[in-house]
């Protein structure tokens, strides 16, 4: 197994006459890397059988795999995870701005916000907006719309707004760190240049806070759509809770746990290939070149001869 | 201070009636941060046409004095005018208002500036950089802002960088870009805050280009340098600060070859 290498291990093995450039050496042996994927591979292994063993009914997943409750129970948490985060970030960006304001009144309010949302369980949270009808018996809003607060406060709307005003309070954190990282010199020209103080924030100083926003954004969609599980909790029928109602009655209870578990990965790992396009985009201008995606990275090793230009790998 | 009254080579733009009143007024400008008192009293004038060239050692206050002209500080004390109208302020009867965000932004769109560290918005190519602000803020339509950015850039000779964002540009090439930018506004008066001060040197020279022909043809600039050969030979009217003051000022030839007050004396000898 000669490889060739550009970097030299001392003298030990003088083979003169070879091209300036071409150096042909054993290269260093790495047992301990053998070593420890068998090790890995072996306590893998072992797991795997110790479920395979269990008394699981493993049939029934690939059963009610793609069941029809399921499916929809999928796309009730993916609508739930992007619609909370939608009022998670937009809520952010508006927390974040107003945090940052010279008003005293709206930066207190601000904080105010965030010390309460993120000072209490998101599933307490979501409780006391089921039950908000203790306190308000209806809700009037004049002439155009009335009725019982417990017919007004649907699940979805209950979820919604339980994650998506908790996440606002973490959004506005992130979105403080990314617009304060922004250069002063970038508001400075924009005034400069007679640009307002909202307009500078939309145009100028946003647009580059993203590229610190996106990184941790994405984290808080993974975790979100995670954290969408508690609302089973307030009646929502979302993926979790259609798997406990299928196992409930198919009485398959853990093998529906597992089902879930695995659409869950799916679901986020689609969520992560999407961050990485999402992050290539907004580093635009702050890298001289922007990095290959994995596309191209895999193009340019099997089509070397075809490697486009302005491409390192 | 002699008096230099002609005015910079046959330039067509900026010169409706306005040579009798200044360009920029100082009248006793105070500024402070918390109990450092960084401007102790300026007093002096821009004419409209002329190249005002602002010199001292770094900490002397003439960035500071030129942020004041575009209200990017607020003074505390004294009164400022560019073309006639207060700075920041209204006054009606003896009292001053305080004038709003918009209004600041409105006259801040007469007035140019470049920066020393460029500024230039990383998230956009040089021609959006450029296009930018006549779009937002002006409302020129698209097509017209980027025909008159493309005749900037040709201008300070980069209508072949126009696609390139800031971070593909050398800093002497991004700093035209800048002045390009702040002349898509068409400004009546122009501030450059050290414009060569972070370049390598052998970029200088096309910043300083770029800077003698706009002055040629006949634009209002108030640059803060260190730049002596520009000031010498550009420059119509020159200032030395030191230690928030005004020490010494006239034509810059007369001060950088025969300076009166020991402070300049000294400055001088170290810079020339």
């Amino acid at each position: 197994m000669t490889v060739d290498v550009s970097k030299t291990d001392g003298p030990a093995d003088p083979t003169p006459a070879a091209g300036p450039q071409a150096i042909k050496a054993i290269p260093v042996r790495h047992p301990g890397r053998y070593v420890s994927a068998a090790i890995a591979l072996g306590l893998l292994g072992a797991i795997i059988y110790a479920f395979a063993q269990g008394n699981i009914n493993w049939g029934a997943i690939p059963e009610y795999f793609f069941d029809d409750r399921i499916i929809d129970g999928v796309l009730n948490t993916l609508l739930l995870t992007v619609l909370s985060m939608v009022i998670g970030v937009v809520g952010g960006i508006v927390l974040a701005v107003m945090r940052l304001s010279k008003n005293p009144v709206t930066s207190s309010i601000a904080w105010f916000y965030i010390w309460f949302f993120r000072g209490t369980p998101v599933l307490v949270q979501l409780f006391v907006w089921f039950n908000l009808g203790l306190v308000f018996e209806y809700i009037n809003l004049g002439p155009i719309y009335k009725d019982y607060w417990s017919v007004f406060m649907t699940p979805l709307l209950t979820a919604l707004l339980g994650l998506g005003l908790n996440e606002a309070a973490y959004m506005a954190e992130i979105c403080r760190a990314g617009l304060l990282s922004v250069d002063e010199g970038q508001a400075e020209a924009a005034h400069a240049l007679g640009m307002s103080h909202s307009r500078t924030l939309r145009r100028i100083v946003i647009p580059q806070a993203m590229r610190v926003i996106v990184p941790p954004t994405g984290n808080e969609v993974i975790n979100m759509l995670k954290t969408t599980s508690l609302v089973s909790a307030v009646q929502f029928a979302d993926l979790f809770k259609q798997a406990q109602d299928i196992g409930q009655n198919a009485s398959a209870t853990v093998e529906m746990f597992f089902l879930a578990a695995a659409w869950y990965l799916i679901m986020t790992t689609l969520f992560s290939i999407g961050q990485y396009y999402l992050e290539r985009y907004y580093a635009r201008g702050s890298t001289r070149t922007l990095p290959p995606t994995p596309i191209q990275r895999f193009k340019a090793a099997v089509l070397p001869a075809r490697r486009p230009k302005g491409v390192t790998v | 201070m002699t008096d230099v009254t002609q005015q910079p080579s046959g330039g067509p733009a900026t010169q409706d009636a306005g040579s009798a009143r200044p360009m920029v007024k100082a009248e006793g400008i105070h500024k402070s941060y918390g109990s450092v008192e960084v401007l102790k009293g300026i007093d002096l004038e821009v004419r409209t046409g002329e190249v005002f060239c602002l010199i001292g050692p770094s900490g002397s206050g003439k960035s500071t004095f030129l942020r004041c002209i575009n209200h990017l500080e607020k003074i505390n004390g004294g009164r400022l005018y560019v073309d006639g109208e207060l700075v920041g302020y209204r006054q009606k009867g003896d009292k001053l208002y305080e004038l709003k965000d918009s209004e600041v932004a409105r006259k801040r769109r007469d007035i140019g500036m470049v920066f020393q560290r460029f500024n230039l918005f990383p998230h956009m190519t040089a021609l959006e950089n450029v296009i930018e602000a006549p779009v937002q803020v002006k409302g020129v339509n698209k097509g017209q802002a980027r025909e008159r950015a493309m005749q900037l850039l040709e201008r300070v000779g980069l209508a072949d960088k126009a696609g390139n964002y800031p971070t593909q540009l050398s800093g002497g090439q991004q700093q035209r870009v800048a002045i390009a930018r702040a002349l898509a506004m068409d400004p009546k008066l122009m501030l450059f805050d050290e414009p060569t001060s972070a370049l390598d040197p052998e970029l200088v020279g096309d910043v300083l280009d770029v800077m003698r022909d706009l002055a040629e043809s006949g634009m209002t600039m108030v640059v803060v340098t260190h730049e002596m050969g520009f000031a010498r030979e550009v420059g119509d009217s020159l200032v030395f600060m030191d230690g928030g003051v005004v020490v010494e000022s006239g034509n810059p030839r007369d001060v950088l070859t025969n300076p009166q007050h020991e402070r300049t004396q000294s400055f001088l000898s170290k810079v020339l």
